[in-house]
């Protein structure tokens, strides 16, 4: 049995009173734990314990006025609990006594005749005067968050290049300093570059700050091996790519998805009638060739699907050109080749490239600058199936269209008054509602659905 | 009773600005400090006075340096009753001045003697009498520090100084020994030194100010020779003893001759440091943390471990200087501001105003080497320097500690007359993180001591006007 006496409490302070008695007979006590709740002319004081333990007897109630030096209660140190220390030791050593005590010299036999300079104070000891963290408060006004917080010293390595003003603007936008590339002389920080780089944050995601996938914002994942036999694999590098893009996507494009389907079975008859031909020219007139083109000519008439919105200038970026993305299905995941200018391009044309640049994506020879400059992408899973899906807007592109699989449906002929079959094929059109509105969406989609059943308009209106 | 948001306990450089930005800023503040103005001890027994001591002894060794360039004075004559009232009247003109100031801005200033009584309020025991109790909703502790006399040094007898005794200027004694080689010691001893007192420096250490680079402390320690009637390094005193002929001291240690062990004194300062002044009444009452040391325990942001408290300048950690606490005064109030400010200064310089004066900033050599950082080193010696030359004073030099992958000024170390004032140019450069080049490339005034900072930069590559190095 030992006694856990009210240690020292503060400077001056001889006694208090019991607010409220925070353990009970039986309980066990660990040592640092809380036990007491003392005031002392007007604060109140948690006062832990100095000893682990069962508690026994408690000699002190909530009203009770005591001293510096009284027994609180008394524990049986063989009880639960931690290992017992000397129950009369006042406050527990603090951790940064003994960093603090590594910058004060021994003392000499004699007085020293030198001052400690004061100029002579080493980072070490600086940082061995900071604070080892503290309790989150919570206080009236302004930015007070955390108590004392953990150092944050300097990282190692140089310092950036900046100017304290800078550091400063960096500091309260949120931004490390250090993260920030410079572009003045050696990599000089402007205030400009700070401005850039948190632009860059915000437009990005989260995402852009450490790069790979990490801006994906994730529940803590269970340990799934509890369950049953799992397998770790790497991500490989297009598979991240692609969940940073189509997260930042996601986050940044407000999505709308309107679907729609095409009566193409005229279509499929010239398409099939023409491919001989395309093929010797140099690839399959597929449905997918064909949608480039209608979407190419689509964005000739409906220009503001061809664009960017830049918030940070509050413009709309309209283009003048028009590259078409096709996405593409390959053994490393999706890929997103262009076809440049394919308004100019026939559709021979475009089915020859197509077949060229889906190959050379799958034989992994697709060159970086052959999948940049977009400006419209056409995702076509119908060789697989589906019915209808909604595809993501491949960012900073505003529009993209889905393409399912074709199938006979009974469709109401008005002339005849029976129930045909027709060839139909599913669109879906996912699109940017910062730029377009449903009314315009759908405008669009009905043009291509148009120009799929009958193809003269575009050579009427495109 | 007076309920406002800013307490500032402390009316030194650091908790006059800080009082003063938060009136600024728009927040009602009161300022408590025993003296009738604010000022502290910077202005009222530290900084001010013993500048404008100095720069009286700067005069005469000037005067008496002009004997050289056929101009002679002949021995001046001390004034000791003018002199003193010269000096306090620029103390009483500065310390006035910041009382005005504080009106002007609505800062409550109360002369008294502040004690918390918990973490949001404290009584102030009126110099004038009475008591008034302040409840805030936050307080800045910038208590300062006092002159450190070991006890084995305290002898009951008023020719044993500290800084305050010394500038006091009760006599110029005969004899004078400094206990201590740092900046306080070497400054005030060159003060009496000048008025005509035979001075004695004791150094426990091999060394005089201790954190200088040893080339810059080198080239004052050959005019101090001069000056002074001996510098006894790694020296102790063993015994001090008030006699009614004089201070009896016994030394110990390399520096004294064994003939020279006893020696008598007519005063002895006593400058071996100073010590944080954390004793607060009622500060335990709070969770606020000292080191063992006695320090303040602050994160970047000058906040203790309770949150109404902040803390500021020599309570929180050295160096112990006056522009530091301001720069700490002005952070802690903008945090309490809610702004997301931090204390984030690379350089802190630091002058020695003896003549002549040393100045530094940022890295120091010696500190590069303790790191183990590889630094390159430009030193411009001052014998090259036109100004210098006219000034018959080329006893200085410039160097500056370089990182040599980036070519970034890390730190820069000066001595010479005039130091003090140059190192601004190098604290400037530092923060802003500028390199070799931007110090050569910005024109320099001719014919100045700055040149040198200049030409230093050029040294560096090899490239100097006015100091030829041979192609290695």
């Amino acid at each position: 049995m030992i006694d856990f006496k009210l240690p020292e409490v503060g400077e001056n302070i001889t006694s208090g009173d019991v607010l409220r008695v925070l353990v009970k007979a039986g309980d066990a006590v660990a040592k640092d734990q809380p036990v007491l709740e003392l005031e002392t002319d007007k604060a109140t004081i948690e006062v832990p314990s100095s000893v682990g333990g069962q508690v026994k007897a408690i000699k002190v109630k909530a009203g009770d006025r005591v001293k510096v030096g009284q027994v609180i209660f008394s524990v049986d140190e063989n009880g639960s609990g931690a290992p017992a220390v000397q129950a009369t030791t006042g406050t527990s050593a603090s951790g940064a006594s003994a960093a603090a005590a590594a910058d004060t010299p021994a003392a000499p036999l004699h007085p020293p005749a030198a001052p400690p300079d004061p100029d002579v104070a080493t980072p070490a000891a600086a940082a061995a005067r900071r604070p080892t963290g503290d309790k989150v408060v919570d206080i009236s006004r302004g930015a007070r968050t955390t108590g004392a917080a953990p150092p944050t010293e300097t990282p190692a390595g140089p310092a950036a290049p900046a100017a304290p003003s800078v550091r400063r603007l960096a500091r309260e936008i949120g931004v490390d300093i250090n993260e920030v590339r410079g572009t003045g002389p050696r990599g000089r920080i402007s205030l400009d570059d700070v401005k850039e780089h948190a632009k860059r944050l915000i437009t990005a995601g989260p995402a852009a700050s450490s790069g790979a996938a990490s801006g994906l914002i994730t529940e803590p994942l269970p340990d799934f091996a509890k369950w049953g036999e799992i397998e770790r694999q790497p991500l490989r590098a297009v598979r991240r790519k692609t969940a940073v893009h189509l997260t930042a996507a996601w986050q940044t494009i407000p999505h709308v998805t309107q679907h729609d389907s095409a009566d193409i079975t005229n279509l499929e008859s010239i398409r099939k009638g023409y491919s001989k031909l395309a093929e010797a020219a140099g690839g399959p007139l597929t449905v997918t060739a064909v949608a480039v083109k209608i979407v190419a000519t689509a964005l000739k008439v409906f220009p503001q699907f061809n664009s960017a919105i830049d918030l940070a200038s509050d413009e709309l970026i309209v283009k003048k050109y028009i590259h078409i993305g096709v996405a593409v299905d390959t053994d490393r995941g999706l890929l997103v080749p262009v076809i440049k200018d394919a308004d100019k391009k026939n559709m021979i044309q475009i089915a020859a490239e197509l077949a060229q640049l889906s190959e050379k994506a799958r034989s992994r020879k697709i060159a970086l600058e052959e999948m940049q400059g977009g400006c419209f992408s056409v995702s076509n899973l119908g060789g697989i199936g589906g019915t209808l899906f909604t595809p993501i807007v491949n960012f900073p592109e505003v529009a993209i269209l889905g393409i399912s699989r074709g199938k006979y449906e009974p469709v109401y002929n008005k002339t005849t008054g029976q129930f045909e079959p027709r060839f139909m094929l599913p669109l879906s059109l996912s699109y940017d509602h910062r730029v377009i509105d449903g009314a315009d969406g759908i405008r669009f989609l009905r043009w291509i659905v148009e120009a799929f059943e009958q193809p003269f308009v575009m050579a009427l209106q495109g | 009773m007076i309920s406002i948001q800013v307490v500032v306990i402390g009316g030194g450089p650091g908790g006059y600005a800080a009082a003063f930005l938060a009136a600024d800023l728009g927040l009602t503040t009161v300022l408590v400090d025993a003296e009738p103005n604010p000022g502290g001890v910077c202005v009222y027994r530290g900084c001010i006075p013993s500048k404008a001591l100095l720069h009286v002894a700067k005069l005469i060794a000037e005067s008496r340096h002009a004997k050289a360039w056929g101009i002679e004075f002949g021995e001046p004559k001390v004034d000791l009753d003018k002199l003193r009232a010269f000096k306090d009247g620029v103390v009483k003109r500065l310390t006035s001045g910041t009382g005005q100031l504080a009106k002007a801005r609505k800062v409550t200033f109360i002369q008294g003697v502040a004690s918390l009584v918990d973490p949001r309020s404290l009584t102030i025991k009126k110099t004038a009498g009475g008591e008034e109790t302040v409840q805030f909703e936050h307080a800045i502790i910038a208590t300062g520090s006092v002159p450190a006399i070991p006890p084995m040094l305290r002898v009951d007898d008023p020719r044993v100084m500290d800084s305050t005794g010394a500038l006091d200027l009760p006599d110029v004694p005969k004899t004078l020994l400094v206990v201590g080689g740092g900046y306080i010691g070497l400054e005030l001893g060159s003060v009496y030194a000048q008025l005509g007192s035979a001075v004695t420096v004791v150094e426990m250490t091999g060394g005089l100010l201790l954190g200088a680079d040893r080339d810059l402390v080198d080239i004052l320690a050959k005019r101090i020779n001069s000056t002074m009637k001996s510098v006894l390094l790694n020296t102790r005193v063993t015994q001090i003893t008030a006699e009614e002929a004089g201070i009896r001291v016994v030394f110990e240690g390399a520096g004294v001759t064994e003939d020279a062990r006893e020696q008598v004194f007519d005063r002895v300062l006593v400058s071996v440091g100073r010590r944080p002044n954390a004793s607060v009444p009622g500060l335990g009452k709070t969770k606020v943390q000292l080191t063992e040391r006695g320090f303040i325990v602050v994160d970047e942001q000058m906040r203790t471990a309770e949150p109404s408290i902040f803390a500021i300048g020599d309570v929180v950690g050295e160096p112990m200087l006056a522009h530091k606490a301001s720069h700490e005064g002005r952070v802690a109030v903008e945090v309490i501001a809610g702004e997301n400010v931090a204390f984030r200064s690379r350089a802190i310089p630091a002058v020695v105003f003896t003549d002549p004066e040393i100045a530094w900033a940022g890295l120091t050599e010696a500190q590069a080497q303790a790191e183990g950082r590889t630094v390159s080193i430009a030193r411009f010696p001052w014998g090259a320097s036109g100004r210098a030359v006219t000034l018959d004073r080329s006893d200085g030099m410039t160097k500056l500690v370089i990182d040599p992958s980036t070519e970034r000024i890390l730190g820069v170390g000066l001595v010479g007359p005039g130091a003090g004032e140059l190192i601004a140019e190098g604290a400037l450069a530092i923060e802003m993180g500028a390199n070799a080049t931007d110090l050569r490339l910005t024109i320099h005034p001719h014919p100045t001591l700055t040149e040198t900072v200049m030409e230093s930069a050029e040294v560096f590559f090899g490239q100097a006007t006015h100091v030829y190095r041979p192609k290695r």
